[in-house]
Protein backbone atom coordinates (compact mmCIF):
# COMPACT_ATOMS: atom_id res chain seq x y z
CA UNK A 1 0.00 0.00 0.00
CA UNK A 2 1.50 3.38 -0.94
CA UNK A 3 1.88 5.96 1.79
CA UNK A 4 0.10 8.74 -0.07
CA UNK A 5 -3.43 8.73 -1.30
CA UNK A 6 -3.01 11.97 -3.18
CA UNK A 7 -5.35 13.81 -0.81
CA UNK A 8 -4.06 12.86 2.61
CA UNK A 9 -1.31 10.56 3.74
CA UNK A 10 -2.63 7.26 5.07
CA UNK A 11 -1.61 8.23 8.58
CA UNK A 12 -3.56 11.50 8.34
CA UNK A 13 -6.53 9.69 6.90
CA UNK A 14 -6.46 7.01 9.59
CA UNK A 15 -6.38 9.74 12.27
CA UNK A 16 -9.33 11.53 10.76
CA UNK A 17 -11.31 8.34 10.36
CA UNK A 18 -10.52 7.37 13.96
CA UNK A 19 -11.70 10.76 15.26
CA UNK A 20 -14.92 10.70 13.27
CA UNK A 21 -15.72 7.15 14.37
CA UNK A 22 -15.10 7.96 18.02
CA UNK A 23 -17.35 10.99 17.83
CA UNK A 24 -20.09 8.95 16.15
CA UNK A 25 -19.77 6.21 18.72
CA UNK A 26 -20.02 8.67 21.59
CA UNK A 27 -23.07 10.36 20.08
CA UNK A 28 -25.26 7.29 19.83
CA UNK A 29 -25.70 3.65 20.73
CA UNK A 30 -26.10 1.53 17.62
CA UNK A 31 -28.09 -1.67 18.18
CA UNK A 32 -29.07 -2.37 14.57
CA UNK A 33 -26.14 -4.49 13.46
CA UNK A 34 -28.40 -7.21 12.04
CA UNK A 35 -29.61 -4.70 9.45
CA UNK A 36 -26.09 -3.52 8.70
CA UNK A 37 -23.11 -3.21 11.01
CA UNK A 38 -21.84 0.12 12.32
CA UNK A 39 -19.22 1.39 12.81
CA UNK A 40 -16.95 -0.30 10.30
CA UNK A 41 -13.37 -1.01 11.39
CA UNK A 42 -11.04 1.84 10.28
CA UNK A 43 -9.18 -0.67 8.06
CA UNK A 44 -12.37 -1.13 6.03
CA UNK A 45 -12.69 2.59 5.41
CA UNK A 46 -8.96 2.70 4.65
CA UNK A 47 -9.29 -0.08 2.08
CA UNK A 48 -12.22 1.60 0.30
CA UNK A 49 -10.35 4.90 0.32
CA UNK A 50 -7.22 3.23 -0.97
CA UNK A 51 -9.20 1.68 -3.80
CA UNK A 52 -10.84 4.98 -4.70
CA UNK A 53 -7.69 7.07 -4.47
CA UNK A 54 -4.93 4.76 -5.66
CA UNK A 55 -6.15 1.50 -7.24
CA UNK A 56 -9.06 2.78 -9.24
CA UNK A 57 -9.28 0.39 -12.20
CA UNK A 58 -11.80 -2.11 -13.47
CA UNK A 59 -10.81 -5.55 -12.16
CA UNK A 60 -9.88 -8.00 -14.88
CA UNK A 61 -10.47 -5.81 -17.88
CA UNK A 62 -6.96 -4.56 -18.81
CA UNK A 63 -3.28 -5.10 -18.11
CA UNK A 64 -2.51 -1.64 -16.77
CA UNK A 65 -1.55 -1.32 -13.14
CA UNK A 66 -4.89 0.05 -11.95
CA UNK A 67 -6.81 -2.83 -13.45
CA UNK A 68 -4.33 -5.44 -12.24
CA UNK A 69 -4.37 -4.00 -8.70
CA UNK A 70 -8.16 -3.97 -8.75
CA UNK A 71 -8.12 -7.63 -9.79
CA UNK A 72 -5.76 -8.37 -6.91
CA UNK A 73 -7.98 -6.55 -4.43
CA UNK A 74 -11.01 -8.57 -5.50
CA UNK A 75 -9.07 -11.80 -5.44
CA UNK A 76 -7.79 -11.10 -1.92
CA UNK A 77 -11.42 -10.86 -0.84
CA UNK A 78 -12.23 -14.19 -2.54
CA UNK A 79 -9.38 -15.80 -0.63
CA UNK A 80 -10.53 -14.28 2.65
CA UNK A 81 -14.13 -15.44 2.12
CA UNK A 82 -13.01 -18.94 1.06
CA UNK A 83 -10.92 -19.22 4.22
CA UNK A 84 -13.73 -17.91 6.41
CA UNK A 85 -16.28 -20.43 5.10
CA UNK A 86 -13.93 -23.39 4.61
CA UNK A 87 -14.45 -23.32 0.84
CA UNK A 88 -11.98 -25.36 -1.14
CA UNK A 89 -11.30 -22.90 -3.93
CA UNK A 90 -11.44 -19.06 -4.00
CA UNK A 91 -12.86 -19.20 -7.53
CA UNK A 92 -16.00 -20.69 -6.01
CA UNK A 93 -16.67 -17.43 -4.16
CA UNK A 94 -19.09 -15.42 -6.33
CA UNK A 95 -19.61 -11.80 -5.47
CA UNK A 96 -23.07 -10.28 -5.48
CA UNK A 97 -24.51 -6.99 -4.37
CA UNK A 98 -26.03 -8.31 -1.13
CA UNK A 99 -27.40 -11.51 0.39
CA UNK A 100 -30.68 -11.08 -1.47
CA UNK A 101 -28.88 -11.00 -4.80
CA UNK A 102 -26.98 -14.20 -3.91
CA UNK A 103 -30.15 -15.94 -2.72
CA UNK A 104 -31.92 -15.03 -5.95
CA UNK A 105 -29.08 -16.41 -8.04
CA UNK A 106 -29.31 -19.71 -6.18
CA UNK A 107 -33.11 -20.03 -6.01
CA UNK A 108 -33.84 -18.88 -9.56
CA UNK A 109 -30.77 -20.64 -10.93
CA UNK A 110 -31.62 -24.08 -9.58
CA UNK A 111 -35.38 -24.43 -9.62
CA UNK A 112 -37.37 -25.23 -12.77
CA UNK A 113 -41.13 -25.63 -13.17
CA UNK A 114 -42.11 -29.07 -11.91
CA UNK A 115 -39.41 -29.14 -9.21
CA UNK A 116 -40.15 -29.23 -5.49
CA UNK A 117 -38.43 -27.05 -2.91
CA UNK A 118 -38.45 -27.13 0.89
CA UNK A 119 -37.89 -24.24 3.25
CA UNK A 120 -38.57 -23.30 6.87
CA UNK A 121 -41.12 -21.15 8.64
CA UNK A 122 -38.29 -18.95 9.98
CA UNK A 123 -37.20 -17.40 6.70
CA UNK A 124 -36.50 -13.80 5.78
CA UNK A 125 -38.43 -12.28 2.88
CA UNK A 126 -35.26 -12.51 0.80
CA UNK A 127 -35.77 -16.28 0.82
CA UNK A 128 -39.53 -16.67 0.90
CA UNK A 129 -40.30 -14.06 -1.76
CA UNK A 130 -38.05 -15.57 -4.44
CA UNK A 131 -39.48 -18.99 -3.53
CA UNK A 132 -43.08 -17.73 -3.76
CA UNK A 133 -42.21 -16.25 -7.15
CA UNK A 134 -40.88 -19.64 -8.27
CA UNK A 135 -44.08 -21.20 -6.95
CA UNK A 136 -46.06 -18.87 -9.22
CA UNK A 137 -43.86 -20.12 -12.05
CA UNK A 138 -44.71 -23.77 -11.43
CA UNK A 139 -42.42 -24.93 -8.61
CA UNK A 140 -44.02 -26.83 -5.70
CA UNK A 141 -43.06 -25.44 -2.29
CA UNK A 142 -43.27 -26.87 1.21
CA UNK A 143 -42.73 -24.57 4.20
CA UNK A 144 -41.87 -26.71 7.21
CA UNK A 145 -43.31 -25.36 10.49
CA UNK A 146 -40.78 -24.61 13.24
CA UNK A 147 -42.41 -24.75 16.67
CA UNK A 148 -40.36 -22.57 19.04
CA UNK A 149 -38.41 -21.33 16.05
CA UNK A 150 -36.40 -24.50 15.52
CA UNK A 151 -36.51 -26.77 12.49
CA UNK A 152 -36.75 -30.41 13.52
CA UNK A 153 -34.54 -32.46 11.14
CA UNK A 154 -37.01 -35.38 11.40
CA UNK A 155 -39.88 -33.20 10.31
CA UNK A 156 -37.74 -31.70 7.58
CA UNK A 157 -36.87 -35.19 6.37
CA UNK A 158 -40.57 -36.13 6.18
CA UNK A 159 -41.32 -33.13 3.96
CA UNK A 160 -38.75 -34.17 1.37
CA UNK A 161 -40.20 -35.81 -1.76
CA UNK A 162 -38.83 -37.73 -4.70
CA UNK A 163 -38.82 -34.58 -6.83
CA UNK A 164 -37.30 -32.28 -4.19
CA UNK A 165 -34.46 -30.36 -5.78
CA UNK A 166 -33.58 -27.63 -3.29
CA UNK A 167 -33.76 -26.93 0.44
CA UNK A 168 -33.33 -23.35 1.62
CA UNK A 169 -32.57 -22.96 5.30
CA UNK A 170 -32.04 -19.87 7.41
CA UNK A 171 -28.87 -20.47 9.44
CA UNK A 172 -29.93 -17.97 12.09
CA UNK A 173 -33.05 -15.87 12.35
CA UNK A 174 -32.55 -12.15 11.82
CA UNK A 175 -35.47 -11.47 14.14
CA UNK A 176 -34.86 -13.96 16.97
CA UNK A 177 -31.22 -15.06 16.87
CA UNK A 178 -32.14 -18.76 16.88
CA UNK A 179 -29.75 -21.10 15.09
CA UNK A 180 -30.95 -23.99 12.93
CA UNK A 181 -29.32 -27.46 13.15
CA UNK A 182 -27.71 -27.07 9.75
CA UNK A 183 -25.49 -30.12 9.97
CA UNK A 184 -28.39 -32.49 10.68
CA UNK A 185 -30.36 -30.96 7.83
CA UNK A 186 -27.34 -31.28 5.55
CA UNK A 187 -27.14 -34.97 6.37
CA UNK A 188 -30.73 -35.42 5.18
CA UNK A 189 -29.98 -33.44 2.01
CA UNK A 190 -26.89 -35.53 1.27
CA UNK A 191 -28.78 -38.76 1.71
CA UNK A 192 -31.67 -37.64 -0.50
CA UNK A 193 -29.58 -35.88 -3.15
CA UNK A 194 -30.98 -32.41 -2.49
CA UNK A 195 -29.05 -29.17 -2.93
CA UNK A 196 -28.80 -27.29 0.39
CA UNK A 197 -28.77 -23.50 0.21
CA UNK A 198 -27.96 -21.90 3.57
CA UNK A 199 -28.93 -18.29 4.19
CA UNK A 200 -25.97 -17.20 6.30
CA UNK A 201 -26.79 -13.48 6.19
CA UNK A 202 -26.96 -13.47 10.01
CA UNK A 203 -24.17 -15.92 10.79
CA UNK A 204 -21.27 -15.09 8.47
CA UNK A 205 -18.52 -13.75 10.72
CA UNK A 206 -20.57 -14.54 13.83
CA UNK A 207 -20.86 -18.35 13.97
CA UNK A 208 -17.96 -20.54 12.82
CA UNK A 209 -18.90 -22.16 9.49
CA UNK A 210 -17.08 -24.81 7.52
CA UNK A 211 -19.02 -25.56 4.33
CA UNK A 212 -17.42 -28.93 3.70
CA UNK A 213 -17.77 -30.12 7.30
CA UNK A 214 -21.26 -28.68 7.68
CA UNK A 215 -22.42 -30.10 4.33
CA UNK A 216 -23.59 -26.79 2.82
CA UNK A 217 -23.74 -26.83 -1.01
CA UNK A 218 -24.50 -23.15 -1.52
CA UNK A 219 -23.87 -20.46 1.08
CA UNK A 220 -25.35 -16.98 0.71
CA UNK A 221 -23.80 -14.19 2.78
CA UNK A 222 -24.09 -10.45 3.24
CA UNK A 223 -20.82 -8.53 3.31
CA UNK A 224 -22.21 -5.54 5.17
CA UNK A 225 -23.43 -7.21 8.37
CA UNK A 226 -21.21 -9.57 10.39
CA UNK A 227 -18.31 -9.19 7.97
CA UNK A 228 -18.15 -5.41 8.50
CA UNK A 229 -17.81 -4.58 4.80
CA UNK A 230 -19.59 -1.71 3.06
CA UNK A 231 -23.21 -1.92 1.91
CA UNK A 232 -23.60 -3.33 -1.58
CA UNK A 233 -21.48 -6.40 -0.85
CA UNK A 234 -22.41 -10.05 -0.48
CA UNK A 235 -21.97 -13.31 -2.27
CA UNK A 236 -22.70 -16.94 -2.94
CA UNK A 237 -20.11 -19.61 -2.18
CA UNK A 238 -20.25 -22.96 -3.97
CA UNK A 239 -19.00 -26.11 -2.25
CA UNK A 240 -16.13 -27.93 -3.93
CA UNK A 241 -18.32 -30.82 -5.03
CA UNK A 242 -21.21 -28.70 -6.29
CA UNK A 243 -21.87 -29.25 -10.00
CA UNK A 244 -22.23 -25.83 -11.64
CA UNK A 245 -24.30 -27.37 -14.46
CA UNK A 246 -27.16 -27.34 -11.90
CA UNK A 247 -27.01 -23.55 -11.51
CA UNK A 248 -28.11 -21.28 -14.33
CA UNK A 249 -26.72 -17.73 -14.21
CA UNK A 250 -29.20 -15.00 -13.35
CA UNK A 251 -27.37 -12.35 -15.36
CA UNK A 252 -25.47 -12.46 -18.60
CA UNK A 253 -22.95 -9.95 -19.91
CA UNK A 254 -19.41 -8.71 -20.01
CA UNK A 255 -16.84 -10.57 -17.93
CA UNK A 256 -13.49 -9.52 -19.43
CA UNK A 257 -13.00 -13.12 -20.55
CA UNK A 258 -13.81 -14.88 -23.86
CA UNK A 259 -14.37 -11.45 -25.34
CA UNK A 260 -14.50 -12.87 -28.87
CA UNK A 261 -17.62 -14.85 -27.98
CA UNK A 262 -21.25 -13.74 -27.78
CA UNK A 263 -22.01 -16.59 -25.41
CA UNK A 264 -21.69 -16.48 -21.61
CA UNK A 265 -18.50 -18.24 -20.37
CA UNK A 266 -19.09 -21.53 -18.57
CA UNK A 267 -16.20 -21.27 -16.07
CA UNK A 268 -16.00 -19.85 -12.56
CA UNK A 269 -16.37 -17.19 -11.38
CA UNK A 270 -17.12 -15.43 -14.69
CA UNK A 271 -20.19 -17.53 -15.48
CA UNK A 272 -22.01 -15.81 -12.61
CA UNK A 273 -20.29 -12.43 -12.40
CA UNK A 274 -21.34 -10.31 -15.36
CA UNK A 275 -20.72 -6.59 -15.22
CA UNK A 276 -18.20 -4.56 -13.24
CA UNK A 277 -17.97 -5.74 -9.66
CA UNK A 278 -18.28 -3.42 -6.69
CA UNK A 279 -14.48 -3.45 -6.37
CA UNK A 280 -14.36 -0.54 -3.91
CA UNK A 281 -16.86 -2.27 -1.65
CA UNK A 282 -15.22 -5.66 -2.07
CA UNK A 283 -11.86 -4.13 -1.05
CA UNK A 284 -13.56 -3.00 2.12
CA UNK A 285 -15.15 -6.43 2.58
CA UNK A 286 -11.71 -8.01 2.37
CA UNK A 287 -10.50 -5.71 5.15
CA UNK A 288 -13.63 -6.50 7.18
CA UNK A 289 -13.10 -10.26 7.00
CA UNK A 290 -9.44 -9.82 7.83
CA UNK A 291 -10.45 -7.70 10.81
CA UNK A 292 -12.43 -10.68 12.13
CA UNK A 293 -9.43 -12.95 11.51
CA UNK A 294 -7.25 -10.51 13.45
CA UNK A 295 -9.34 -10.84 16.61
CA UNK A 296 -7.99 -13.26 19.12
CA UNK A 297 -10.00 -16.46 18.42
CA UNK A 298 -11.49 -14.89 15.27
CA UNK A 299 -15.16 -15.73 14.65
CA UNK A 300 -15.39 -17.57 17.98
CA UNK A 301 -14.63 -14.38 19.87
CA UNK A 302 -17.37 -12.55 17.95
CA UNK A 303 -19.81 -15.29 18.94
CA UNK A 304 -18.86 -15.17 22.59
CA UNK A 305 -18.94 -11.36 22.70
CA UNK A 306 -22.46 -11.34 21.25
CA UNK A 307 -23.63 -14.05 23.63
CA UNK A 308 -22.19 -12.13 26.55
CA UNK A 309 -24.01 -8.93 25.52
CA UNK A 310 -27.33 -10.73 24.92
CA UNK A 311 -27.06 -12.54 28.28
CA UNK A 312 -26.27 -9.33 30.10
CA UNK A 313 -29.22 -7.61 28.48
CA UNK A 314 -31.74 -10.35 29.19
CA UNK A 315 -30.59 -10.84 32.77
CA UNK A 316 -30.55 -7.08 33.30
CA UNK A 317 -34.06 -6.34 32.09
CA UNK A 318 -35.54 -9.00 34.30
CA UNK A 319 -36.88 -7.17 37.30
CA UNK A 320 -35.95 -3.69 36.14
CA UNK A 321 -38.14 -3.30 33.06
CA UNK A 322 -41.85 -3.46 33.76
CA UNK A 323 -43.92 -5.48 31.26
CA UNK A 324 -40.88 -6.80 29.40
CA UNK A 325 -41.59 -9.82 27.19
CA UNK A 326 -38.75 -11.69 25.56
CA UNK A 327 -39.48 -14.51 23.14
CA UNK A 328 -36.38 -16.67 23.29
CA UNK A 329 -34.44 -17.82 26.37
CA UNK A 330 -30.95 -16.29 26.57
CA UNK A 331 -29.24 -19.64 26.10
CA UNK A 332 -30.88 -20.10 22.70
CA UNK A 333 -29.83 -16.71 21.34
CA UNK A 334 -26.62 -17.26 19.40
CA UNK A 335 -26.18 -14.15 17.25
CA UNK A 336 -26.70 -11.19 19.57
CA UNK A 337 -30.23 -10.55 18.30
CA UNK A 338 -32.91 -9.94 20.94
CA UNK A 339 -36.58 -9.39 20.09
CA UNK A 340 -38.88 -8.06 22.81
CA UNK A 341 -41.96 -6.03 23.63
CA UNK A 342 -42.96 -3.70 26.45
CA UNK A 343 -46.53 -4.23 27.65
CA UNK A 344 -48.96 -1.60 26.47
CA UNK A 345 -46.59 -0.04 23.93
CA UNK A 346 -46.14 -0.40 20.20
CA UNK A 347 -42.65 -1.52 19.11
CA UNK A 348 -42.33 1.59 16.98
CA UNK A 349 -43.13 3.81 19.96
CA UNK A 350 -40.47 2.13 22.09
CA UNK A 351 -37.91 2.46 19.31
CA UNK A 352 -38.83 6.09 18.77
CA UNK A 353 -38.39 6.97 22.45
CA UNK A 354 -35.11 5.05 22.64
CA UNK A 355 -33.80 6.99 19.71
CA UNK A 356 -35.16 10.44 20.62
CA UNK A 357 -34.43 10.41 24.34
CA UNK A 358 -31.42 8.16 24.65
CA UNK A 359 -29.77 8.02 21.24
CA UNK A 360 -30.27 4.25 21.12
CA UNK A 361 -30.89 3.04 17.58
CA UNK A 362 -32.71 -0.22 16.95
CA UNK A 363 -35.30 -1.64 14.59
CA UNK A 364 -38.99 -2.18 15.43
CA UNK A 365 -41.59 -4.08 13.41
CA UNK A 366 -41.40 -7.26 11.39
CA UNK A 367 -37.76 -7.07 10.23
CA UNK A 368 -38.58 -8.28 6.69
CA UNK A 369 -39.48 -11.60 8.28
CA UNK A 370 -43.29 -11.88 8.61
CA UNK A 371 -42.99 -15.66 8.38
CA UNK A 372 -40.64 -15.87 11.37
CA UNK A 373 -42.86 -13.48 13.36
CA UNK A 374 -45.93 -15.64 12.60
CA UNK A 375 -44.02 -18.68 13.79
CA UNK A 376 -43.06 -16.96 17.04
CA UNK A 377 -46.53 -15.48 17.61
CA UNK A 378 -45.47 -11.86 17.16
CA UNK A 379 -47.28 -11.16 13.87
CA UNK A 380 -48.56 -8.62 12.90
CA UNK A 381 -47.48 -6.34 15.75
CA UNK A 382 -43.84 -7.29 15.56
CA UNK A 383 -41.18 -6.62 18.17
CA UNK A 384 -38.43 -4.24 19.13
CA UNK A 385 -35.15 -5.76 17.97
CA UNK A 386 -31.77 -5.05 19.49
CA UNK A 387 -28.91 -6.50 17.47
CA UNK A 388 -25.45 -6.19 18.95
CA UNK A 389 -22.12 -5.94 17.16
CA UNK A 390 -18.45 -6.32 17.95
CA UNK A 391 -18.11 -2.67 18.95
CA UNK A 392 -20.96 -2.67 21.46
CA UNK A 393 -20.01 -2.59 25.12
CA UNK A 394 -21.42 -3.69 28.46
CA UNK A 395 -21.90 -0.01 29.37
CA UNK A 396 -24.16 0.42 26.35
CA UNK A 397 -26.20 -2.61 27.40
CA UNK A 398 -26.57 -1.16 30.91
CA UNK A 399 -27.59 2.21 29.50
CA UNK A 400 -30.27 0.55 27.37
CA UNK A 401 -31.61 -1.40 30.35
CA UNK A 402 -31.89 1.83 32.32
CA UNK A 403 -33.58 3.54 29.37
CA UNK A 404 -36.10 0.73 28.97
CA UNK A 405 -36.75 0.82 32.72
CA UNK A 406 -37.64 4.50 32.50
CA UNK A 407 -39.71 4.10 29.35
CA UNK A 408 -41.64 1.15 30.79
CA UNK A 409 -42.47 2.98 34.00
CA UNK A 410 -43.72 6.02 32.14
CA UNK A 411 -40.80 8.26 33.16
CA UNK A 412 -40.28 9.71 29.74
CA UNK B 1 18.23 -11.69 -23.66
CA UNK B 2 15.84 -13.31 -21.22
CA UNK B 3 13.42 -15.85 -22.67
CA UNK B 4 9.83 -15.83 -21.51
CA UNK B 5 6.63 -17.87 -21.55
CA UNK B 6 3.11 -16.65 -20.93
CA UNK B 7 0.51 -18.58 -18.99
CA UNK B 8 -2.99 -18.11 -20.34
CA UNK B 9 -6.10 -18.84 -18.38
CA UNK B 10 -9.82 -18.89 -18.91
CA UNK B 11 -10.43 -16.10 -16.42
CA UNK B 12 -8.43 -13.26 -15.01
CA UNK B 13 -9.23 -14.60 -11.54
CA UNK B 14 -6.88 -17.49 -12.31
CA UNK B 15 -4.22 -15.04 -13.51
CA UNK B 16 -4.39 -13.04 -10.30
CA UNK B 17 -4.34 -16.18 -8.19
CA UNK B 18 -1.31 -17.45 -10.11
CA UNK B 19 0.47 -14.15 -9.75
CA UNK B 20 -0.02 -14.30 -5.99
CA UNK B 21 1.13 -17.92 -5.79
CA UNK B 22 4.27 -17.13 -7.78
CA UNK B 23 5.01 -14.14 -5.63
CA UNK B 24 4.76 -16.29 -2.50
CA UNK B 25 7.03 -18.89 -4.11
CA UNK B 26 9.55 -16.21 -5.07
CA UNK B 27 9.20 -16.85 -8.81
CA UNK B 28 9.68 -13.82 -11.08
CA UNK B 29 6.44 -12.92 -12.89
CA UNK B 30 4.66 -10.03 -14.56
CA UNK B 31 1.10 -9.40 -15.66
CA UNK B 32 1.03 -8.60 -19.38
CA UNK B 33 -1.77 -8.15 -21.92
CA UNK B 34 -2.64 -11.37 -23.72
CA UNK B 35 -0.71 -11.33 -27.04
CA UNK B 36 -3.18 -10.93 -29.94
CA UNK B 37 -1.55 -13.86 -31.72
CA UNK B 38 -2.60 -16.17 -28.88
CA UNK B 39 -6.11 -15.01 -28.04
CA UNK B 40 -8.67 -12.35 -28.82
CA UNK B 41 -9.29 -11.69 -25.12
CA UNK B 42 -9.10 -8.23 -23.65
CA UNK B 43 -7.71 -9.56 -20.36
CA UNK B 44 -4.20 -10.24 -19.16
CA UNK B 45 -1.95 -13.21 -18.57
CA UNK B 46 1.12 -14.01 -16.51
CA UNK B 47 4.59 -13.84 -18.00
CA UNK B 48 7.35 -15.98 -16.46
CA UNK B 49 10.90 -16.96 -17.38
CA UNK B 50 10.99 -19.91 -19.73
CA UNK B 51 13.32 -21.70 -17.30
CA UNK B 52 10.64 -21.52 -14.59
CA UNK B 53 7.85 -22.95 -16.77
CA UNK B 54 8.06 -26.49 -15.40
CA UNK B 55 8.06 -25.32 -11.77
CA UNK B 56 5.11 -23.07 -12.50
CA UNK B 57 3.17 -25.89 -14.14
CA UNK B 58 3.70 -28.07 -11.09
CA UNK B 59 2.68 -25.29 -8.72
CA UNK B 60 -0.55 -24.73 -10.66
CA UNK B 61 -1.38 -28.42 -10.66
CA UNK B 62 -0.84 -28.62 -6.92
CA UNK B 63 -2.83 -25.53 -5.93
CA UNK B 64 -6.06 -26.17 -7.84
CA UNK B 65 -5.90 -23.04 -10.01
CA UNK B 66 -7.02 -25.14 -12.94
CA UNK B 67 -6.04 -25.71 -16.51
CA UNK B 68 -3.73 -23.27 -18.21
CA UNK B 69 -1.97 -22.96 -21.53
CA UNK B 70 1.71 -22.16 -21.47
CA UNK B 71 3.07 -20.56 -24.64
CA UNK B 72 6.37 -19.10 -25.71
CA UNK B 73 6.47 -15.32 -25.67
CA UNK B 74 8.72 -12.92 -27.48
C1 LIG C 1 -31.67 -13.84 7.31
C2 LIG C 1 -31.48 -12.80 6.26
N1 LIG C 1 -31.51 -13.15 4.98
C3 LIG C 1 -31.32 -12.24 3.99
C4 LIG C 1 -31.10 -10.91 4.27
C5 LIG C 1 -30.91 -9.95 3.13
O1 LIG C 1 -29.65 -9.39 3.19
P1 LIG C 1 -29.27 -8.17 2.23
O2 LIG C 1 -29.91 -6.97 2.82
O3 LIG C 1 -27.76 -8.14 2.24
O4 LIG C 1 -29.78 -8.48 0.87
C6 LIG C 1 -31.07 -10.50 5.60
C7 LIG C 1 -30.83 -9.09 6.00
O5 LIG C 1 -31.57 -8.19 5.85
C8 LIG C 1 -31.27 -11.46 6.61
O6 LIG C 1 -31.25 -11.10 7.89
Amino acid sequence: MSMHTGIFSHAQLADRIGMVLQAEKAAAVYFDNAATSFPKPPAVIGAVTDYMTRVGGNPGRSAHARSVDAGEAVFAAREAAAELFGASNPMRVLFASNATDALNLAVQGILRPGDHAVTTAMEHNSVIRPLREMEARGVALTVVPCPDGRLDPERFSRSVRGDTKLAVVNHASNAFGILQPLRDIAAVCRERGIVLLADCAQTAGIIPIDMERDGIDLLAFAGHKGLYGPTGTGGLVLAGGFDTALLRPLKFGGTGSNSDSEVQPDFLPDRYESGTLNAAGISGLNAGIRHIFSLQDGVKSVHSHKKMLADRFINGVRGSVRGFTGYVPAERIETGVVSFNIAGMEPSEVAYLLSERYGIMCRPGLHCAPLAHRTMGTFPGGTVRFSFGIFNTEEEIDLSIQALGEISSGKR
Amino acid sequence: MKEYCVILFQTVTQSVWTSRLLKKAGIERKMVPIPRSLSADCGYCVRVLRDDAQRVRELLDRSGVGCARIENYQ
